[in-house]
């Protein structure tokens, strides 16, 4: 079984996102195992692009700090390789596609395998692009994560049958970011995933408090969040450690008392 | 081959929350590209609202000048709105109508877009908003203003680098919250599937009528095809109809900006790798890890750092060239036409103009050389003024 879903075994997860870089490398570094301590099962990395035009601007923000503090796609592979000797939780780069492409996906994908990420997320890549990158990543044991939106409807069933991993499910329209409500009727989206596949299904995009996360996890096997995090970074810089420790610490605590 | 794939460019590299809209908007252009109806009440729009056919004026003084081909410049310049873009904004307004939608955004650049948008918008009763990145509603007020004017509301974009692909982000963003009742009306033979085709589609007239008109007036085709690339609608609509005729040169002249060996320059094809952005695999200027490059052209209209996919594949396949046009070379076109021929034309088909400068003396004066004037330049006067650095007083 793969890693990235085994994360979903035990308990329902918690997956933070943190901005690869921001505010800079040694920063992220010492988040990450900070963070899987404090109760994450499965840990997304971003790698900063210059026009995340899926994100909301608390992390076009963010990539526009690490890119402007120096950060590359290879700096963090090499932080990847340094975080595996202290922590073996799974690792998911989130990215846009074009990194990846202009990188080379073959040579992203050796050193996906040699620094220790066990996941991709694209979220320029839809289902009917997939494949350029699919094959590849199987062959690596590296999964490629799909995602469903509100607007998938009759697609869902189509991208549940070959995901892997497990399946993003994304609350709500529009791009990432804090929301103080999630309108869309996700559970039924869940249900629907769970009719043709027993793959794990996280929620993501707009939650930010412990009773989101919980009742996100209610619905389904895990909570992202990405922004709520993110902002603490923005606010705290270097300093963010403490402060994100005890933020995951409070999204666990809402993930179990909900569960 | 792939749907929405021109050889390896194209695609739909967009977030699964826009796949619905695009499949949807690809469903209504293909219904309504065979309804007759919708297909008359377009060509009813296009002759009596924005004028077309647009003239093919012989251009006999700069031709005598230049003593080499003779010089036909095709008059977009002359539609309703001042330039090329009111094609495919009447062609997709039209289809977000008998869609049933509401409500259109779109990016603009030089604001020339956004105008035709702001006014198709108007005439159609829809809601409209353009997104146009902040320092190019600083270096185009007067197109903010004409815009508002028509009754749509324009977002200044702060993101990114405030320019024409932060724009385009911006209204990707928009599209990804509201689509029930909103089409992205785009600009461009760019983006996700199905608008490099719908677009270019709907401005192939500008071909099709080059070929008549210099049928009528020489009973021949042309030998050569200039026009100005940014995205590259213009150039695309000029270009189609004659893919298929080999003895046609097809040129499109990119934004060199400071010069295409200066970091400053929009030059895609001539600086540019193959990449993945704006829901498209094209050339895009970008940096070896996949970053967008910022870009920098005098003409906000080509300050872009993509093209569109098609054009890609006409550079491989070596069928279309690319030529860098630097800001100073537009600005010199920009007056040579001003004084010669008594037409200001915009600073993006000045880039075209200032090629066609250096082509048609080296072409035999029984050739024909098209430029395609995409729109005038009325809108630019203040940015020349600037770069003159004369100082205007309104």
């Amino acid at each position: 079984m793969s890693k990235v879903t085994d994360a979903f075994k035990k308990r329902k997860a918690f997956i933070p996102f943190v901005t690869g870089g921001d505010p800079d490398i040694s920063t992220t570094e010492k988040l990450i195992p900070a963070m899987a301590a404090a109760g994450a099962d499965l840990i997304e990395i971003g790698i900063p692009f210059s026009d995340p035009v899926a994100e909301g601007i608390v992390i076009q923000e963010a990539d526009e700090r690490a890119l402007k503090n120096g950060c590359t796609t290879d700096k963090l592979f090499d932080m990847v390789k340094r975080i595996r000797e202290k922590t073996d939780i799974p690792l998911i780069f989130m990215t846009y596609y074009n990194p990846v492409f202009t990188y080379g996906t073959q040579k992203f994908m050796d050193r996906c395998v040699e620094c220790g990420i066990n996941g991709l997320i694209i979220p320029d890549l839809p289902f009917e692009e997939k494949e350029e990158l699919a094959d590849i990543c199987q062959q690596n044991d590296v999964d490629l994560i799909s995602m469903i939106a509100p607007t998938s409807e009759e697609r869902i069933s189509m991208i549940a049958r070959e995901a892997q991993g497990f399946l993003y499910c994304v609350s709500s329209l529009g791009v990432t970011g804090v929301r103080s409500q999630i309108a869309t009727d996700i559970g039924r989206l869940i249900k629907k995933v769970k009719e043709v596949t027993d793959i794990p299904c996280a929620i993501g995009f707009g939650i930010s408090t412990p009773e989101q996360a919980g009742s996100m996890a209610i619905l389904s096997d895990g909570a992202i969040v990405g922004s709520a995090i993110v902002k603490l970074v923005a606010k705290y810089g270097s300093d963010c450690i403490d402060p994100v420790v005890n933020f995951t610490r409070d999204m666990r605590r809402g993930i179990e008392e909900a569960a | 081959m792939k749907k929405g794939r021109f050889g390896i460019y194209g695609g739909q590299y967009i977030p699964e929350t826009l796949m619905k809209a695009v499949q949807e908007l690809e469903e209504a252009y293909l219904h309504f590209q065979n309804d007759a109806d919708f297909q008359h009440e377009l060509a009813d729009l296009l002759k009596n609202y924005a004028s077309r056919p647009s003239l093919l004026y012989y251009a006999e003084k700069m031709t005598r000048d230049l003593n080499g081909a003779k010089v036909y410049l095709k008059r977009e310049d002359l539609n309703h709105t001042g330039s090329h873009k009111i094609n495919n904004v009447l062609g997709q307004v039209l289809l977000a109508k008998r869609m049933g939608k509401t409500r259109v955004i779109a990016e603009t650049g030089a604001g020339q877009h956004g105008v035709a948008t702001a006014t198709a918008a108007a005439l159609m009763d829809l809601e409209c908003e353009i997104f146009m990145g902040k320092e190019d509603t600083e270096r185009q007020a007067l197109n903010v203003f004409r815009m508002e004017l028509l009754g749509a509301k324009v977002h200044p974009v702060t993101s990114g680098t405030m320019v024409l692909k932060d724009a385009v982000n911006e209204t990707m963003r928009e599209w990804t919250s509201r689509m029930d009742d909103t089409l992205y009306v785009l600009g461009s033979v760019m983006g996700p599937h199905p608008y490099p085709t719908m677009v270019r589609d709907f401005q192939k007239i500008i071909g099709k009528e080059i070929r008549e008109q210099l049928q009528e007036k020489e009973g021949k085709l042309p030998d050569a095809v200039v026009a100005c690339v940014g995205g590259g609608s213009n150039a695309m609509g000029a270009f189609y109809e004659f893919i298929s005729e080999p003895s046609v040169q097809l040129i499109g002249c990119e934004a060199a900006g400071l010069g295409s060996d200066n970091p400053k320059n929009a030059a895609t094809i001539t600086n540019g790798t193959v990449g993945v952005f704006h829901g498209m695999k094209s050339y895009f200027c970008q940096d070896t890890y996949g970053q967008i490059s910022p870009v920098y052209s005098i003409s906000a209209g080509l300050d872009y750092p993509g093209i569109g996919p098609e054009h890609a594949q006409l550079a491989d396949n070596g069928r279309a060239q690319y030529v860098p046009v630097t800001d100073s070379e537009a600005v010199c076109a920009f007056e040579y036409l001003s004084r010669k021929e008594g037409i200001i034309p915009a600073l993006e088909s000045a880039h075209a103009v200032a090629y066609a400068l250096k082509l048609a003396p080296a072409m035999r004066k029984d050739q024909i050389l098209v430029v395609n004037l995409s729109g005038r330049g009325d809108k630019d006067v203040a940015a020349v003024a600037r770069y003159k650095g004369v100082e205007l007083y309104e």
